[in-house]
């Protein structure tokens, strides 16, 4: 299997005034740990490695900006850089998408 | 994160409550005889799961969010019904990716295969050239695998997949197969041969030797990130560098294998009964041997490592494959008979010694006109249904 864990790849700057939202071909299997996505597309396989990184993904789609997202999940400001990287590599590997 | 979570490693060693994906072999029916099928696949056995079957467990899978399964056999695509279980499969959300010498794959089935998100095709190829792959997988078998390419390709088929089984005759090819696949836009998988199936007979002939294993793993450290290894080389993770991908046996913990007769095995490459959990056609079918079977239960609960845990590798390796180990006579908790520390020599010799055990089901035709097929001692006798295995399939 092809694996990528999220918060491990490098990316460029993460814009979290954004909205954002899953990509339409990406299924969440919520884990223990955190959660499986799967890209249909790419056939790519990512774990996201905690659960509030989890709960940040189900609010992007109706929050505002990812950065709401990420306080209506719990993150506090001083986590908020953490999850942008995290967000940016799911971003480079087309796991979400900017909204239009 | 700032919370530090366990290591995936440790998470995925106790399992989950659903497997990441799994190989499903439809049929052990095929037209090629290669000498180092992991399955002794040939004859179709006449238990083998419906189409009903089949797609009650396609329906257990969309509910356990199982995201994909490999699809094998045998050769899956001479079942008559295999289009029609992709297409229930794809419509219920569970990926096909399908392995197949690429004996269906005309260029109507590449123009339909191209068509879908949900469908990712590998080509076996066991030889850049006709004779190092004709060798191992049959005559007229490296030809049939290049036309099925080039039919995908013309199709437009997006990276599909050449597959590759590294062997000691192969092993000098992989910038070759790496070429044809980039020939075809396609993308190389390489996986380690095991002693499973009909490769009981032939690993010893087959298996690279300790130089080569040294050399692959150079070549997956310069080509790795292109390359898709199915995990399969953990086991040279001891020779210092990590390679990509999780490093570890994931048997029964986060894959496990279903036979052509609903037979459920830890991994594909242990097909033997001392790793059936059980069938999925019994009560709570596979969602039940997958969370509540005994031996899956067994395989999660924390592994001794026994005589490798003193190695400094151990945690690199963690003791190599359990096929490997299992088919070779040597103890799970022991070393890997490919040990790149060359732990495995000597306690081959000291297996050698004793009875080793053979894969349980054998489902190899009996004789097939122009192929090697390696006779072996200690086979099970051929059973009533010895009959011409495509006699029940019509062309799609």
């Amino acid at each position: 299997m092809s694996t990528n864990a999220a918060a491990d790849t490098t990316a460029p700057p993460f814009d979290l005034g954004a909205g954002w939202r899953l990509h339409p071909q990406v299924s969440v299997r919520p884990e223990r740990f955190g959660a499986l996505l799967y890209h249909f597309g790419t056939r790519r396989l990512s774990f996201v490695k905690t659960q509030t990184l989890l709960r940040v993904l189900e609010q992007l789609a109706t929050q505002r900006s990812a950065r709401i997202a990420c306080v209506a999940a719990g993150v506090d400001a001083g986590q908020m850089q953490e999850y942008a990287k995290a967000l940016a590599a799911l971003a480079a590997s087309s796991m979400i998408c900017e909204r239009s | 994160m700032t919370t530090a979570p366990l290591p995936l490693v440790e998470q995925f060693q106790y399992g989950l409550d659903s497997p990441i994906c799994l190989t499903w072999e439809l049929t052990y029916a095929c037209n090629l005889a290669c000498v180092h099928c992991l399955s002794s696949s040939g004859r179709r056995d006449l238990r083998e799961l419906s189409t009903a079957d089949c797609k009650a467990v396609i329906d257990e899978l969309e509910q356990m969010q199982v995201f994909y399964v490999n699809v094998g056999g045998g050769e899956p695509t001479v079942r008559p019904d295999f289009w029609e279980l992709v297409a229930y499969a794809t419509a219920h959300h569970v990926g096909v990716k399908f392995s197949t010498n690429g004996v269906k794959i005309t260029s109507e089935a590449a123009a339909r295969l191209a068509g879908s998100d949900y469908l990712d095709v590998q080509i076996s190829l066991d030889g850049a050239t006709p004779e190092v792959n004709d060798a191992v997988r049959g005559p007229g078998s490296y030809a049939t695998a290049l036309r099925a390419m080039q039919n995908l390709a013309d199709a437009g088929f997006p990276s599909f997949k050449i597959s590759v089984v590294v062997t000691r005759h192969n092993v000098s090819q992989l910038g070759d197969f790496k070429a044809i696949a980039d020939r075809f836009g396609a993308q190389l998988r390489i996986t380690r041969l095991r002693p499973s199936g009909r490769g009981a007979d032939t690993w010893d002939e087959l298996h690279p030797t300790a130089v080569q294993q040294r050399e692959l793993y150079e070549w997956l450290l310069d080509h790795g990130e292109n390359v898709l290894t199915g995990d399969s080389f953990f086991h040279l993770a001891a020779y210092g560098q990590k390679l990509p991908g999780l490093n570890l046996c994931g048997a029964g913990r986060v894959v496990c294998l279903i036979d052509p007769v609903g037979d459920v095995y830890a991994c594909p490459f242990a097909i033997h009964d001392s790793f059936l959990a059980g069938n999925v056609r019994n009560d709570g079918g596979f969602t039940r041997v997958w969370r509540s079977s005994q031996l899956f239960t067994d395989l999660r609960r924390p592994q001794t490592g026994g005589a490798c845990r003193s190695c400094s590798a151990f945690d690199s390796c963690r003791g190599g494959c359990m096929a490997a180990k299992f088919f070779t006579g040597l103890p799970l908790d022991g070393p890997d008979p490919e040990c790149v520390r060359g732990q495995g020599e000597p306690a081959l010799a000291l297996a050698n010694a004793v009875s080793v055990p053979r894969p349980s089901a054998d489902h190899s035709h009996r004789s097939l006109p122009g192929t090697a097929v390696p006779i072996s001692i200690g086979r099970r006798p051929d059973r009533t249904c010895d009959e011409n295995p495509l006699t029940d399939f019509s062309a799609v």
